[in-house]
């Protein structure tokens, strides 16, 4: 089918009807307002739920009930409002319930402000959450695959048991661009929800119950194992990233989202220098794609963390270069967007540098 | 000799002994609760939300599907459940702590919206599980331990009447407060759950019954003295009865 | 589309449909199989305020979607002219609406299209579509859609009590051609 242009915060939502999301619980909150508006007729016209909650605190909580239910959940905030749901998100990894949150950046710390941003990677790949555990995470670079990611994150949520979270910007979700979304992404293989909490103890025959309490440490600990086992494959299967340009690269651009698609750019004008430079774009970023720096060519020397922040995704490839090659950082933040023609100069001041 | 079963633990809970302390009424309550499901068949298809506080342990109790909400979040956690499970049975079990400071949002509007389940909420004036702190619900000049010379209303303004409350709320349609400190209450208030599972049956949205209860151990009282005090403290200030009732003359719509 | 890319950015008050001109933009680049991003500006500036949106018209891969020179720039406000004439590349265009900007010290190295279109909008009947009558000068300045592969757009967009708008629109865009054609 021929491809239609959508504002990126309405293509997710029309992308979860896609997914097969059941239910959405949400909350104003700018700019992601599109999500809810959208979902508000959409859903009902395809006879499945809508709520505005109260807060984001009662939304996270509607998921984790609707989850626990066994359907298929979607909710969507921006910076503040995912705050005040990392409670509800630490239980629902605790209980091991499924969901997609949508988490559209903007600028902080605190009410920061409404436009673009990449301040939250912390928030998104640590969590605010109490306890031992992960969510998925993916940020995606253009519209086509914000919609692919989104269709697919309802099976990759029900796979594990476990949230996932889709990170973009203000300017992905607020932007239009042509998206396809009859594209059908690769499907996961599930198994029936036979844990769910969802009133069909009669029919099933016995009582299901979610529970993130477990009191004995012994057991805690031994649940804890079981979850970081869970972790663990999603690290060994789900690390996604793309190597542009990197065949014979010397420079290494690290970046995500909108900023990998600026340095496309910067690539485009710095190569036309005859300087060799390429990207390494993480579009998992947990689990971080330390795979991408194993592939990273030797002939790399530099790598030049590009981000809407002051340096969160950094911490990750630091961990992960080891001291190997020397890191630079470019960052803007509180919701300046960088121009390629920024980026350019960064790394003609690496190239400068080792000519000195 | 032929011996015949005259009582019994309802089917309604497990046969995981309860872990509350002796004395406490959350055991009564439970059992209410129960054999109401069971005689109205709808524990088959019921959903309940354990809350935190002393009652965070219920779902090993309820004989039923049940989920454990986060502290003061079983409203939402309800809202969430029965709108994408309309024809599931679904109800919240709740302390005075979790739907009264910390969940008010969450019950307010659950009410707001007349949600269509029921809330079970049993107040004893005090936090239980944390070690009997000072509640919204707690009295005036009633000892605590974060009111160590009894709570005062310059400091901690006056105890919080949540029924009263909730029946300002345009959405809520059943609200009663009872007691269950001797045999004829009990009865009264079995009468009380039947009432709100039927209005959640007949989907006419919110209701909520509220429990005078006690807290022996964090009160300082024998289970005995427990009642008592509850009676001349508790129901003086919180009055038994129906505090709104929208489904008069509607019992046969739906 | 003549050339290989295509970036514009449309600026004004809140309220003078400078979204929807970028849109209808975007929206002809996507019928016609081209890359296209429309990015708006968003939040409370936009109400009341000023409002611009930029759109990139490719037709390979759009990179970086930030438009830091603009092949042409449409404004209806003077802070919009005084924001986005300096972003304008080397004999870019500017198209603005003299009706809002009388007197202004034009840069000379670019191509300066000035038109009264709060004026010709009343003509027709309605202010609200002098962001059409710019669209149409843009059109024709650029070259780049014909004026049909928009009025397809209109179709689209004007339905059930809001066809009644169609003509006038088609109207405007129509006037805004003119003007540039007898500018020339």
């Amino acid at each position: 089918m021929a491809k239609v242009l959508m504002k990126g915060n309405e293509a997710m939502a029309l992308a979860a009807i896609k997914g097969g999301c059941d239910a959405f619980f949400g909350y104003p909150i700018t700019p992601q307002n599109e999500i809810p508006e959208y979902l508000s007729t959409h859903m009902a016209d395809h006879g499945r739920v809508f709520v505005q909650a109260e807060s984001e605190v009662a939304a996270i909580n509607m998921v984790y009930g609707a989850s626990g239910a066994g359907a298929r959940v979607l909710t969507s905030s921006s910076s503040p409002g995912i705050a005040l749901k990392q409670e509800g998100i630490s239980y629902m990894a605790g209980s091991e319930l499924p969901c997609v949150i949508i988490s559209v950046m903007r600028g902080g710390p605190g009410l920061g402000g409404i436009q673009p941003s990449q301040g939250d990677y912390n928030q998104i790949t640590r969590g605010g959450g109490n306890g031992d555990y992960h969510v998925l995470a993916f940020a995606p670079e253009t519209l086509l695959e914000t919609v692919d990611i989104v269709k697919q994150a309802f099976d990759l949520a029900d796979y594990y048991r476990n949230p996932v979270m889709i990170a973009v910007d203000g300017l992905i979700g607020q932007m239009m661009e042509p998206v396809d979304l009859d594209k059908k992404p690769p499907r996961k293989k599930l198994k029936p929800k036979d844990w769910a909490a969802e009133g069909l103890s009669g029919v099933r025959g016995h009582r299901n119950t979610i529970v993130s309490l477990h009191l004995d440490p012994y057991e805690l600990e031994k649940h804890n194992l079981r979850l970081k086992k869970k972790y663990d494959e999603m690290v060994k299967k789900e690390q996604r990233y793309e190597m542009i340009r990197m065949d014979d690269a010397e420079i290494a651009i690290v970046a995500y989202g909108s900023v990998a698609r600026i340095a496309r750019s910067a690539v485009l004008t710095l190569r036309e220098k005859g300087i060799k430079v390429g990207i390494i774009r993480p579009l998992s970023i947990w689990p971080f794609p330390e795979k991408a720096f194993v592939e990273t060519p030797d002939s790399v020397h530099t790598l030049l963390v590009a981000e809407m922040s002051l340096g969160q995704m950094l911490q990750d490839v630091k961990i992960v270069n080891n001291g190997q090659r020397t890191i630079k950082f470019y960052g803007r933040a509180g919701g300046v967007v960088p121009e390629a023609e920024e980026i350019v100069k960064e790394v003609q001041k690496i190239v400068r540098g080792r000519q000195s | 000799m032929k011996t015949q079963t005259i009582y019994q633990k309802s089917s309604g809970l497990t046969a995981r002994a309860l872990t509350y302390c002796p004395g406490c009424t959350h055991g009564v309550i439970h059992k209410l609760v129960a054999e109401v499901l069971v005689e109205k068949g709808l524990l088959e298809t019921a959903v309940g939300i354990a809350s935190v506080g002393c009652s965070v342990m219920s779902y090993e109790f309820f004989n039923c599907d049940m989920q454990q909400a986060a502290h003061g979040r079983a409203p939402a956690v309800a809202t969430g459940i029965k709108r994408v499970r309309p024809d599931a049975t679904v109800f919240t079990y709740q302390g005075d702590g979790d739907l009264a400071s910390i969940g008010m949002a969450e019950i307010v509007h659950a009410a707001h919206r007349s949600e269509n389940v029921t809330v079970i909420f049993v107040n004893n004036a005090i936090y239980g599980m944390t070690g009997g702190q000072m509640a919204p619900t707690t009295l005036i000049g009633q000892k605590t331990t974060t009111s160590p010379r009894g709570r005062e209303q310059a400091q901690t303004g006056l105890p919080l009447r949540m029924s009263e409350m909730l029946a300002t709320v345009p959405g809520a349609t059943y609200l009663e407060r009872v007691s269950v400190h001797d045999p004829k209450h009990i009865r009264k208030a079995k009468k009380a759950i039947e009432k709100a599972f039927d209005v959640q049956t007949k989907k006419q949205g919110f209701s909520m019954i509220e429990f005078v209860s006690t807290c022996p151990v964090n009160w300082g009282l024998t289970p005995q003295d427990s009642l008592e005090w509850a009676v001349e403290n508790l129901i003086s200030y919180y009055p038994l009865g129906v505090f709104k009732d929208a489904t008069a003359g509607e019992d046969h719509e739906n | 589309m003549k050339t290989n890319e295509e970036r514009v950015i449309f600026a004004g008050f809140g309220g003078q449909g400078v979204m929807l001109m970028g849109q209808m933009l975007a929206y002809i680049a996507t019928d016609e199989a081209l890359h296209t991003v429309w990015i708006p500006s968003y939040g409370p500036e936009t109400r009341g305020g000023t409002a611009n949106c930029s759109v990139t018209i490719a037709k390979q891969m759009i990179n970086s979607p930030i438009i830091t020179e603009a092949d042409s720039a449409v404004v209806l406000n003077l802070p919009s002219l005084q924001k986005f004439e300096p972003r304008l590349k080397k004999n870019g265009l500017l198209i603005v609406n003299e009706s809002a900007i009388e007197q202004y010290p034009y840069r000379q190295d670019i191509r300066v299209l000035s038109l009264d279109a709060n004026r010709m909008a009343l003509k027709l009947g309605n202010l609200k579509v002098a962001n059409m009558i710019m669209l149409g000068a843009y059109l024709e300045a650029t070259g780049i859609f014909p004026k049909e592969a928009l009025f397809k757009i209109f179709k689209k967009t004007f339905t059930g009590s809001k066809e009644t708008l169609l003509e006038m629109n088609y109207q405007a865009v129509e006037l805004g051609m003119e003007t540039v054609r007898n500018q020339a």
